[in-house]
């Protein structure tokens, strides 16, 4: 293809501003051969409408080709796919590419492409597509293959994000609400004849409201509220009186009591306070269940590894799932694979990456009989390894299934430590009042109030303003692209009071690099190495063209590229060199530490290009407005930027970290009873992720891999951190004040309670009108202090 | 008066009526996916095949 020039031309396909050379097909510019391909296909089938919908919808496909031959072996796809008959297959993608409505659109039109597929369709914000196609038309593989090269490749990992069915109990919840909601309904239409005082006329109808409310009591009582007497007496069993305690012993009493009054005719009975009662405290807990479809927050290194690697066997290749791999297996891994056990290098010329495993950021290399540990990705050439453990075994993955990790952290939320006291002081007073009345022998009156004060005494308002507040807080922290595992994390935020940081990919970003070159270039030397640079796909070639800004690029003879090395070529008849210090001759007096480019021309040394990690924006700040808390910075990378970092870590600053090693860091500093906040980005921070109270894991992208933890902060939100904490402790203060309001209600609730004289119709008005007036102020609160911490609240 | 049994009657075989069908309509998946749907009906029909 002949040598394009430099325009500010935009791809057709993705968007993305033409650098390199520039592609032409149909009369219009691609970015890349990927790109142009994708347009090769759907312009070939009538598939164009695609770029009708949506400007550029297309994403840079990437060039790493990937394997899919394990997707021909029967036995490693049966977990994957959803039903299979005799003639068809269905199986649910996960896509992370699908982002607007061209996607759904070609998405949901793959028959066109194959007539061997039947039936495609799209769930948008789970970005899961699922397909029926004929097995014998077009196979498994075959049709991964055809979405990968129309630019949507679905992720497959061994923890199929599919498989999880988080939809059942949210389903049920919503079935419960209904049920509750039509009881509510119903029971407050045949009370209003009671509220509003029935004629001498109408008496003979009294019986009959009464009971058909009882009738909707039961519902109400045995289906919708079963999970609050199961998870009271699950609590009580293990001798913990938690929030739901108090609140099924309300539904138990107030149902007993309607039943007693109704079947003996002395009254109207509480149908109407008890389905009203259910119905919130439903609301509540579905306000509460907020999943992020795109995310998940419990991954572990099955979501990263391969489903499967291409183990030699007599010679001859073949795909094995990764946990039937054994100890003595040949494996063959390609450029850009992942090692899933630990091995021995016994061909080939090994550069293993482990930037994600350990936070180093430069390739290693490794030799012939060398150990490499499980997680690193081979850069360069094809090499083999015989496995000396198994996957379960290795050394990632032996972290992962330590055993610290099985104890779960059991959080004492503030409902729960506060539900004790509220019920032992509501006993109190019903008991006090039962024996004043019981003294007074007016034993009518004493069980009318022993049932009365425990009816309005109700902590169904602590159970509503809690979900509420933080499910605001939740939804604001969205906006912020701050996303949190659940309700409860908001309260373990509050609490922390020490944060950990790791360096590659949490505080400098992982993509962006800052390229300076030491020595002189004219603007001639700038255009060759240009030139030079633009037939490489490594990314520091990529990044040096951008730092040059040439236009007006020659053509290269002899371009040579040695993987994990360097280039060569000649531009002009001048023979360029350019690569690490080993690849260039006159580079052999500096130093090859550091990650630098070095550039010959002609046998002359001519300097080199130094690449740095750019930290993330507003670091600086971020630091100084966390100057009161113990910060921590633990790296396991090398001590190159410790100058740097030195002001803003004066004492706990350590690099060259193991995974293990930054664990042990978080005991210890739980163990001095700091409340420990961990942000980290890799495999390597895994380990701290979990141990720590308060784990955020750091990305760029939220659809690519980030380990299990309590939330995901995208990078660039960074620097919010400070606000997102303060913004948590006042959700917190919030739920307190709500609760002192909670209870002056109470307290006029108790006033008519210990009297006896608690009316039916004071119940029913006391219960939501203390509701409403709790829920707009959790609501306003949270909004103003959302606007003091300077928060977007629109997306 | 007594008309207002029947009317009950029939007030509560309703609810239950759309009660069924709101968990009918809930098992049938109808509303696993909000989102899609109002993205799929802007989508022009395919132009027939010349």
């Amino acid at each position: 293809m002949a040598a394009g020039t430099l325009t500010e031309t935009s791809c057709y396909h993705c968007g993305t501003e033409i650098t390199n050379k520039k592609y032409i097909y149909d009369d219009k510019a691609f970015c890349c051969a990927g790109c142009q391909s994708v347009y090769q296909v759907l312009s070939v089938n009538n598939l164009c409408d695609y770029y009708r919908y949506n400007d550029t919808p297309g994403q840079t496909k990437s060039n790493q080709p990937q394997q899919f031959a394990y997707l021909d072996e029967e036995r490693i796809t049966a977990d994957l796919i959803d039903y299979k008959d005799e003639t068809l297959t269905v199986i649910t993608f996960y896509i992370p590419g699908i982002h607007c409505s061209s996607c759904i659109w070609l998405l949901e039109h793959l028959h066109k492409l194959n007539a061997g597929v039947v039936h495609s369709r799209i769930d948008f914000l789970k970005k899961q597509v699922s397909v029926t196609f004929k097995h014998h038309e077009i196979s498994l593989r075959q049709l991964v293959v055809l979405l990968a090269s129309i630019g949507y490749e679905p992720l497959i990992s061994l923890q199929d994000v599919v498989k999880e069915k988080q939809g059942s109990v949210n389903r049920q919840l919503i079935q419960k609400i209904a049920v509750a909601g039509l009881c509510m309904g119903n029971v407050m239409l045949f009370s209003f004849p009671e509220y509003f005082g029935l004629s001498e006329f109408e008496q003979q109808y009294r019986s009959l409201f009464g009971w058909l409310n009882l009738a909707f009591a039961f519902p109400a009582t045995f289906y919708c509220s079963r999970e609050f007497f199961t998870s009271a007496w699950s609590g009580l069993k293990n001798k913990l009186v938690n929030l739901d305690a108090p609140l099924a012993l309300i539904i138990a009493v107030l149902f007993c009591r309607t039943v007693f009054e109704i079947t003996t005719q002395t009254g109207a009975g509480f149908s109407d306070t008890l389905t009203g009662l259910i119905f919130l405290l439903l609301m509540g807990r579905w306000v509460k269940q907020r999943t992020y479809y795109q995310l998940s927050f419990e991954r572990d290194y099955r979501s990263y590894f391969p489903v499967a690697v291409t183990v030699l066997k007599n010679k001859e290749e073949k795909c094995v799932a990764i946990s039937e791999l054994s100890i003595g297996d040949r494996v063959f891994i390609r450029n850009n694979e992942i090692l899933p056990a630990d091995g021995i290098l016994m061909q080939g010329e090994g550069f293993f990456d482990f930037s994600f495993v350990t936070g180093e950021s430069e390739p290693v290399k490794k030799v012939l009989g060398e150990i490499v540990y499980a997680g690193g990705r081979q850069v360069g050439e094809a090499v083999e390894l015989e496995i000396i453990k198994p996957v379960s075994q290795s050394y990632l993955t032996s972290l992962w299934n330590n055993e610290t990790f099985i104890n779960k952290k059991s959080i004492l939320t503030f409902n729960d430590s506060i539900a004790k006291y509220f019920s032992l002081i509501t006993f109190i007073i019903a008991i006090s009042a039962a024996a004043f009345w019981v003294y007074s022998s007016d034993i009518a009156k004493a069980w009318a109030s022993f049932t009365a004060v425990l009816i309005v005494a109700c902590p169904c308002v602590l159970s509503l303003s809690t979900p509420f507040t933080l499910s605001a807080v939740l939804s604001i922290f969205d906006k912020n692209r701050f996303y949190l595992k659940n309700t409860d994390a908001v309260e373990q935020l509050a609490q922390t009071d020490t944060i950990v940081f790791d360096k590659t990919g949490t505080i400098t970003a992982p993509d962006a690099l800052n390229i300076s070159f030491t020595g002189t270039l004219s603007y001639e030397d700038k255009v060759m190495v240009a030139s030079l640079a633009r037939n490489s796909a490594h990314p520091l070639s990529r990044e040096i063209i951008k730092w040059l800004m040439t236009d007006n690029l020659r053509h290269v003879y002899n371009f040579k590229e040695v993987v994990g090395k360097g280039l060569s070529g000649y531009v002009n008849n001048r023979f360029i060199l350019m690569g690490s210090a080993s690849f260039v001759p006159s580079a052999k007096s500096f130093n090859k530490n550091t990650s630098s480019v070095h550039l010959e021309v002609d046998g002359d040394y001519k300097g080199y290009f130094t690449v740095h990690h750019q930290w993330r924006d507003g670091l600086g700040s971020l630091f100084k407005s966390l100057s009161g808390w113990g910060l921590h910075l633990l790296s396991g990378d090398n001590e190159a930027d410790k100058g740097n970092l030195a002001m803003f870590f004066p004492k706990n600053i350590f690099f060259r970290q193991s995974p293990q090693a930054k664990l042990n860091y978080i005991k210890d500093l739980q163990l001095q009873n700091h409340k420990v906040m961990m942000c980290g980005d890799g495999l390597n921070d895994a380990g701290a992720l979990k141990q720590s109270d308060f784990g955020i894991a750091i990305t760029d992208n939220i659809n690519n891999f980030s380990p299990a933890c309590d939330a995901v902060l995208q990078g660039e939100s960074l620097k919010l951190l400070p606000k997102f904490i303060s913004l948590a402790r006042e959700a917190m203060k919030t739920i307190k004040i709500s609760f002192a309001i909670a209870s002056a209600y109470n307290l006029v609730g108790v006033y008519f309670a210990v009297q006896g004289t608690l009316s039916p119709l004071t119940a029913a008005v006391l219960m939501p009108l203390s509701t409403v007036t709790i829920l707009s102020f959790t609501t306003l609160s949270t909004k103003y202090f959302a606007r003091k911490n300077q928060l977007t609240l629109k997306k | 008066m007594s008309i207002i049994y029947f009317l009950i009657g029939c007030s509560i075989v309703i609810a239950l009526v759309f009660l069924a069908a709101f968990f009918w309509a809930m098992r049938n998946g109808q509303n696993d996916d909000m989102q899609t749907p109002a993205m799929r009906i802007l989508f022009d029909d395919d132009k027939p095949e010349s």
